[in-house]
C-alpha cells in the first residue's frame, strides 16, 4: 500500500510515525524481524566476546595448555601463570553467597508473596529493589569499614569457639577472606533472588491456591506444597541470575577477599577470585604473556559461568522429569 | 527532510569549526598512563592550557601498563609510567621512545602496633625478612635491635601489600630486590609480584584501611597518601647507615644523589642511593615521549611543555606533596629535549 504511488497521499506520509506504527501493528513480519534482530544481536555479542577472548589469549593458551587450570602459581615476574587459586576462590565465595542468600531470598519472597499484607509486601519489595541498585563499590566499602572489623572481633572468634572443629573455621581471623567476601556477595544478590522469586510466586494462578484450600489444606500447606512447587522453575531461574552476578562481581569482592592466590580449606583464609585479579592487575599489566594470561582468565570465567549454568539447567530437567512439578510452567 | 536540514546545519557548523581551529592553531594532544602522578599532571596540563589557550592536553590515568600499551599502539601521542620501559618494550616501538622524569614518588612502611606510638626504625634486612615471611614476630631481634627502648609485642606480623598493579609496589619491590639477593631471586621487582606472604589491599586506601583495622600489621603506602591522610610511618636505614624518615626533602635528596650516575636515557632506579639524607625507597615517574614526530605543531608543543614543566611547573609540586626534581636532573633533561625531532 505504501509502495503504490498515490497522488492523494503525500509521499512522506508513508514514513510518518503514525503510518509506521500502523504497518507495524498490521504486519507480523516486521515485528518478527525486529525481535529476531534483537535476539540475534545478543547471540552475536556473546560469540564475538568469546572469539575475542579466544584470540587474544592465544599466547597463554599455547604456552600453558591445560596446565593453566591446575597450576597454583601466579608470578608475573617469572611469567608463570595458573588459574587454580582464582577458580577456587570464585567458586568458594559464590557458594558461600548462595548458601546464605537463597534461604533468605526465597523465604522473604514466600512471605511477601503469600503471607504479608499487600501494603507491607509492596513497600518491602521496593526496599529490596533499592538494595539491588546500590553500586558494588559501596558494598565493598561497607564491607571494609563495617563488616571486616565485626568479622575479626566478633563473628570469626565466635565461629572458632563453636564450630572450630571443622576445617572451614580454623586459622587466624584477619576479618577479610572467603567468608567475608561471601557475606558481602550474599547481601548483594539477595534482592535478585527475592524480587524475581516473588514475581514468580505471584504469577501462580489463584485457582491453585483455592483448590488446595478447598481440599482442606492450611494456608501454609497450600503455599509450601502447591504454590512453591509450581513456581519452582522460576525460583531456580532467580538463583541462576544471582549466581551469575556472584561469579562476576569484581569491586566488592576485591575489597574484602584479601587478594592472595591461596587455596585453603578455611573460610577465614584470604583468597582471590577471577574477577578480582582482573580488576587488580589488568591496568598495569605489561608484557604480552602476562596480558594474554589475564585474558585467558576472563575466558575461564566465561567457561565457568557456562558450565554452572548448564549444570543448573540439567538439574531442572532432572527434577521436572521426576514429576514433582505440579504445573507445566 | 527535517533530518536532511539538520545534517546540513551540522555540516556547516563542523566546517566553520575546522576553519576556526586551523586559524587558531589549535593543538590537541592525547596522553595516557600512570595514576600516581595524575593529580600533578592534570594540574600542569590545566595551567599550561591557561597559558596557551590553543593547547589542550588530555590525560587518561589508566595505569602505567595501559599507558605503555597505548603508546606502542599509537593511540596516544605520549605516555606516562611509574616504571621505566623495558628493552623489549622499547624494541616494539616504531619510533624511539624517550624517558623524561617529572616528579618523585616514595613508598613508606606504615604499621599498627597497639601500644607503640613512636616512629619505628626499619633496617633493610628487617623489611626484606618480614616481606619474605622469614621474620614473623614483632619482637624479632632484627626489628628490636634497631628500636632500643621500644616495647615490641611477641605477636605475629600481619603483612599488607597492594593487590592492584601499582608504581608503589614497583618502588617497594625494586628496593627489596636491591637490598636482598634472596628477594631478587625469589620474587623480583614489578608492579605486581607473587608475594610470599600477606594480605592484599586495593589501592593506597585499601592498604591503609587494612593496616588501621588489623592489630600488629605492617604495609607500605605511597608517601603522598600517607602525608595527606596523616598516617604514622617508620624510618628506613639508608646505605649510609642513617635512619631517614621520608619527606619531600629526603626524597629529592635521593634523586640528587642518583643524578651523578644518571644514564642518558634516564631509565634509572634511585632506590637505595648513596647520601646521608637520602630516603632509600623512592623513584622517578616518567613521561614517555616519542623521539620522532610527523606533526611539527604537536612536536613543538611537547618540547615547550617539557621546558615549562621542568622550570615553572615544578613550583606546583610541593603544594600537592610531590617531591621536586633536583636541579642536576633538570639540567640534564633540558639537554635531552633537543633529541625530540
Amino acid at each position: 500500500m505504501a509502495t503504490t504511488p498515490n497522488a492523494a497521499t503525500p509521499a512522506d506520509l508513508a514514513w510518518s510515525p503514525r503510518a509506521l506504527l500502523r504497518r507495524l501493528r498490521g504486519a507480523d513480519e516486521i515485528a518478527h524481524l525486529i525481535t529476531f534482530i534483537a535476539a540475534a544481536t545478543l547471540l552475536l555479542i556473546t560469540v564475538l566476546l568469546v572469539y575475542q577472548l579466544w584470540v587474544l589469549s592465544a599466547e597463554a593458551r599455547t604456552k600453558f595448555g591445560w596446565h593453566f587450570f591446575v597450576t597454583r602459581t601466579w608470578d608475573p615476574v617469572a611469567g608463570q601463570f595458573g588459574a587454580l587459586p582464582f577458580i577456587y576462590g570464585t567458586l568458594v565465595t559464590s557458594a558461600v553467597a548462595l548458601v546464605l542468600a537463597v534461604p533468605l531470598g526465597v523465604g522473604g519472597a514466600i512471605f511477601l508473596a503469600e503471607l504479608a499484607p499487600p501494603g507491607l509486601s509492596s513497600s518491602l519489595t521496593f526496599v529490596s529493589d533499592l538494595l539491588a541498585a546500590v553500586p558494588s563499590v559501596i558494598y565493598g566499602l561497607l564491607g571494609v569499614f563495617l563488616l571486616v572489623p565485626v568479622m575479626r572481633t566478633t563473628i570469626q572468634p565466635f565461629l572458632k569457639r563453636t564450630l572450630g572443629f571443622l576445617p572451614l573455621f580454623q586459622g587466624p581471623a584477619y576479618g577479610i577472606g572467603f567468608l567475608t567476601a561471601g557475606i558481602v556477595l550474599a547481601i548483594m544478590i539477595v534482592p535478585f533472588v527475592l524480587s524475581v522469586s516473588r514475581e514468580v510466586l505471584l504469577a501462580v494462578p489463584r485457582d491453585q491456591r483455592e483448590a488446595a484450600l478447598a481440599l482442606g489444606a492450611t494456608k501454609w500447606e497450600s503455599t509450601w506444597k502447591v504454590v512453591v512447587p509450581a513456581a519452582r522453575i522460576g525460583i531456580f531461574g532467580s538463583v541462576f541470575l544471582a549466581l551469575a552476578r556472584a561469579l562476576g562481581e569484581t569491586m566488592a569482592v576485591t575489597m574484602v577477599i584479601g587478594n592472595n592466590p591461596r587455596i585453603s580449606p578455611s573460610l577465614f583464609s584470604p583468597g582471590y577470585s577471577i574477577a578480582a585479579v582482573l580488576a587488580n592487575e589488568f591496568s598495569e599489566a605489561t608484557g604480552n604473556l602476562y596480558l594474554s594470561a589475564l585474558i585467558e582468565l576472563g575466558l575461564v570465567l566465561f567457561l565457568l559461568t557456562f558450565v554452572l549454568n548448564g549444570l543448573a539447567r540439567l538439574l531442572i530437567v532432572i527434577t521436572t522429569a521426576r514429576g514433582s512439578g505440579v504445573l507445566p510452567t | 527532510m527535517r533530518i536532511v536540514k539538520l545534517f546540513s546545519v551540522l555540516a556547516v557548523l563542523l566546517l566553520l569549526g575546522t576553519v576556526a581551529i586551523a586559524e587558531g592553531g589549535q593543538v590537541l594532544l592525547n596522553a595516557a598512563g600512570a595514576t600516581f602522578p595524575y593529580p600533578i599532571y592534570s594540574k600542569w596540563f590545566d595551567q599550561y592550557h591557561q597559558l596557551h589557550p590553543n593547547v589542550q592536553i588530555n590525560y587518561q590515568s589508566i595505569g602505567s601498563g595501559g599507558g605503555i600499551r597505548q603508546l606502542l599502539d599509537k593511540t596516544v601521542d605520549f605516555g606516562a609510567s611509574d616504571g621505566p620501559m623495558t628493552d623489549e618494550q622499547l624494541k616494539q616501538a616504531s619510533v624511539p621512545i624517550l624517558h623524561f622524569p617529572t616528579v618523585l614518588g616514595a613508598a613508606i612502611p606504615s604499621y599498627n602496633i597497639p601500644g607503640v606510638q613512636t616512629d619505628l626504625n626499619f633496617t633493610p634486612d628487617a623489611l626484606a625478612g618480614i616481606f619474605l615471611g622469614k621474620i614473623t614476630k614483632w619482637n624479632d631481634p632484627a626489628i628490636a635491635s634497631a628500636n632500643p627502648g621500644v616495647k615490641l609485642p611477641g605477636d605475629d606480623i600481619v603483612v599488607v601489600h597492594r593487590s592492584d598493579g601499582s608504581g608503589t609496589s614497583y618502588i617497594w619491590t625494586d628496593y627489596l630486590s636491591k637490598v636482598s639477593p634472596e628477594w631478587q631471586q625469589k620474587v623480583g621487582k614489578a608492579t605486581s609480584v607473587n608475594w610470599p606472604v600477606g594480605l592484599g589491599g586495593k589501592g593506597n586506601e585499601g592498604v591503609s584501611a587494612l593496616i588501621q583495622q588489623t592489630p600488629d600489621s605492617l604495609g607500605y603506602i605511597e608517601l603522598i597518601y600517607a602525608i595527606q591522610n596523616h598516617l604514622p610511618y617508620g624510618k628506613v636505614k639508608n646505605s649510609s647507615g642513617t635512619f631517614v624518615k621520608a619527606d619531600l626533602a629526603s626524597v629529592s635528596a635521593a634523586a640528587a644523589a642518583a643524578a651523578k650516575s644518571m644514564p642518558d636515557d634516564f631509565r634509572v632506579s634511585i632506590t637505595n642511593p648513596e647520601g646521608k639524607g637520602a630516603y632509600p625507597i623512592s623513584s622517578f615517574t616518567w613521561l614517555l615521549i616519542p623521539a620522532k614526530w610527523t606533526d611539527t605543531a604537536k612536536r613543538d608543543v611537547v618540547k615547550d611543555f617539557l621546558k615549562w614543566m621542568m622550570t615553572d611547573g615544578q613550583q606546583s609540586c610541593e603544594a600537592l606533596s610531590y617531591a621536586k626534581l633536583p636541579k642536576e636532573v633538570v639540567a640534564k633533561e633540558m639537554k635531552a629535549i633537543s633529541k625530540i625531532e
